[in-house]
């Protein structure tokens, strides 16, 4: 059932935490290229479902297969963030006592051992790959402050242009807009839709009219499984979906 | 860490020590401002206190690997270079063994041990000053970094490990003098160590090495691996999923740290004239972290700093007040603890631009 064109392929996974079962059985496929939304309400497993993506926590059981045939599951961090999956945090995670550039230029693709770092000088090329993150996530002018010193939206914004400079095929973003005024949240939509041009992209989100803005396929989540999957119209519509929003 | 805070401090340090050394050598000793060979020897034995206080600085401000056993590194080097002295007084130690140590004759011991063969030769032993403490922390890190031991745990496991050394040394057949160590040395490549001038370049040597090895601590921590490392220690979780292997940088930097503890041991017995198993004691490593704290974590000059003026404080009280000093240390530590975190280099730092941007919160880790 795995189609050529199919990235990410999540089959039965099964995650527990001293017995309770924060991922049941979740399978979920993504073809390369699409931008999914994924909603659900609180401890739905959207968190836990990027951990074991990413390789910080194993599945007790199940399959998570990138690309041809690379089960994910056998992998670290390291490894995995090699491979081309790029990851936001719930939390703006960023590289406080850093400037905004050198955010960017450690979280550029390249060379990652310390036999290389340690020589490292930043080359041109280099030079202009962060200039261009740098316009596309829109903090050109604040290139040299310290990326502790940036607002909350802004933050988010540096860790999206962190994610893009690692050049992953695949983002997974954590309830970005959290936090965000109306029209940080507009930005973001629009700067993810232009990310989706060129990579594949999971966004986990709560705020609905984001998602609506987004205009894409959407997988609801609920008690570590899929509940619900198609346009947000449809899963809006789907009564199983209304029952565990309103029941809350 | 800036510039002009590195400059600075290589211009105190090695103009300081020659200013000590010239001081003594060259003004006859009724003069006023002559300096005695016994103080030239004390500041030697700081700046080799400064050695392990960057040594600490480099994995604890930068890393965040809050060592509590580098006294061991330092400990080791100092055996090793104790070793290669043992062996240079030759026919003219108490029982005139050319081959054994006294201390070994006084055991009854026929022959050398295997681990003390080479140590004759000034090289090898140089060269074991680097390897011993270099290897040590290379296979410790390497255990620890990769299951992931950090925070409050590894700085125990760290205890543990110069706490395990101590009792080891303190063992007479362990075969490195037991309780007393090793001391009574005569000279050091054929120079006899009692000696005005030998003091005054060692003094030299030591302000040198001191010199040299801010310079490469500085080069580390401001290159790109170094910026790595800063993300490492704020938020390691983040730089594995960039691809980074904190492990690697951990370790890289433990082991660089550990050489230069080391080195500053090594330093430290050739002007102390002695080494015994209290160097290994869990308080020494202790202290060298409260030397980095009272100058200033993370900022390499501090360490420097706290280093030589705890120590003056420290040989002014165990001569003026000995019971007073370990509650003065305690003191001084809290104090610094509550009222200075930044040290006594970010009050240097704070003070011209204080008002405006207010301090910015502390970075969590992301985990
Ligand atoms: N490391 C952990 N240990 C124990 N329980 C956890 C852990 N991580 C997540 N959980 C639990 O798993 C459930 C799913 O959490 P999470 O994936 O963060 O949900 P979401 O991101 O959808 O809000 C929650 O009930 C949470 O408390
Ligand atoms: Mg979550």
């Amino acid at each position: 059932m795995i189609h050529n064109d199919t990235l990410l392929y999540l089959d039965g996974v099964t995650v527990s935490f001293d017995g309770f079962r924060a991922l049941n059985a979740l399978s979920l496929v993504l073809e390369r290229g699409e931008m999914r939304a994924v909603i659900g309400p609180n401890g739905a497993g959207k968190t836990t479902m990027m951990d074991v993506i990413t390789g910080k926590t194993r599945p007790d059981s199940g399959k998570v297969v990138f690309g041809e045939a690379t089960d994910l599951t056998r992998l670290d961090e390291p490894a995995i963030a090699s491979l081309g999956i790029g990851r936001k945090f719930q939390k703006p995670t960023v590289f406080e006592p850093h400037t905004v550039w050198d955010n960017l230029l450690l979280a550029l693709a390249g060379d990652r051992r310390p036999r290389f770092t340690l020589w490292a000088r930043q080359s041109a090329e280099e030079g202009e790959r962060v200039e261009a993150i740098l316009q596309t996530i829109r903090l050109a002018e604040h290139r040299g402050r310290r990326a502790g010193d940036l607002s909350h939206g802004q933050k988010q914004w540096l860790e999206i242009g962190m994610l893009l400079a690692q050049e992953p095929q695949l983002l997974l973003v954590d309830e970005p807009v959290a936090g965000m005024t109306d029209a940080e949240t507009e930005q973001t939509a629009e700067l993810l839709r232009e990310i989706n041009r060129t990579r594949s992209v999971v966004v986990v989100e709560h705020d609905m009219a984001f998602v609506r803005a987004l205009g894409v396929k959407v997988t609801v989540m609920h008690e570590g499984a899929v509940l619900s999957e198609g346009s947000i119209d449809h899963v809006s519509a789907d009564p199983r979906v209304v029952e565990v929003y309103l029941g809350r | 860490m800036s510039r002009t805070a590195t400059t600075t401090c290589l211009v105190l340090v090695l103009g300081g020590a020659a200013l000590l050394a010239v001081l003594n050598l060259a003004l006859p000793a009724d003069a006023p401002l002559h300096v005695p060979t016994y103080t030239v020897s004390l500041a030697g034995k700081y700046l080799s206190y400064a050695m392990l206080a960057v040594a600490v600085d480099l994995v604890w401000g930068f890393a965040g690997i809050l060592s509590l056993g580098h006294a061991a590194f330092f400990a080791l080097g100092g055996y090793a270079i104790g070793m290669y002295l043992m062996r240079q007084i030759g026919t003219r130690g108490v029982y005139g063994n050319a081959i054994l140590p006294d201390f070994m004759v006084f055991l009854n011991w026929k022959q050398l041990p295997w681990y003390w063969h080479g140590f004759d030769n000034a090289f090898f032993a140089i060269v074991m000053v680097l390897l011993v403490p270099g290897l040590l922390a290379l296979v410790f890190g390497w255990l620890a970094f990769r299951s992931r031991v950090s925070g409050v745990y590894l700085s125990i496991i760290t205890q543990a490990l110069t706490y395990a050394l101590l009792l080891a040394f303190f063992r007479n057949d362990m075969g490195f003098g037991g309780n007393n160590g090793l001391t009574d040395f005569k000279d050091v490549f054929g120079i006899p160590l009692h000696l005005d001038a030998t003091r005054d370049g060692l003094l030299a040597a030591s302000a040198v090495f001191l010199a040299v090895e801010l310079l490469i601590a500085r080069y580390v921590v401001t290159s790109r691996f170094g910026k790595v490392l800063i993300a490492v220690r704020d938020t390691e979780s983040r730089t594995r999923f960039l691809g980074y292997r904190p492990e690697a940088y951990k370790l890289f930097v433990f082991v660089l740290s550990a050489v230069m503890a080391g080195v500053g041991g090594a330093l430290y017995v050739l002007q102390v004239g002695i080494i015994n198993p209290s160097e290994f004691s869990p308080a020494n490593s202790i202290e060298a972290v409260i030397w980095v704290a009272v100058g200033g974590r993370g900022t390499l000059v501090g360490a420097v700093l706290g280093a030589v003026l705890v120590n003056l404080g420290k040989t002014y009280f165990t001569g003026a007040l000995p019971e007073l000093w370990l509650f003065a240390l305690g003191a001084l530590f809290i104090l610094v603890t509550l009222l200075l975190p930044d040290g006594l280099l970010g009050l240097a730092r704070r003070r011209p631009r204080a008002a405006p941007a207010g301090p910015a919160p502390e970075p969590e880790p992301a985990e």
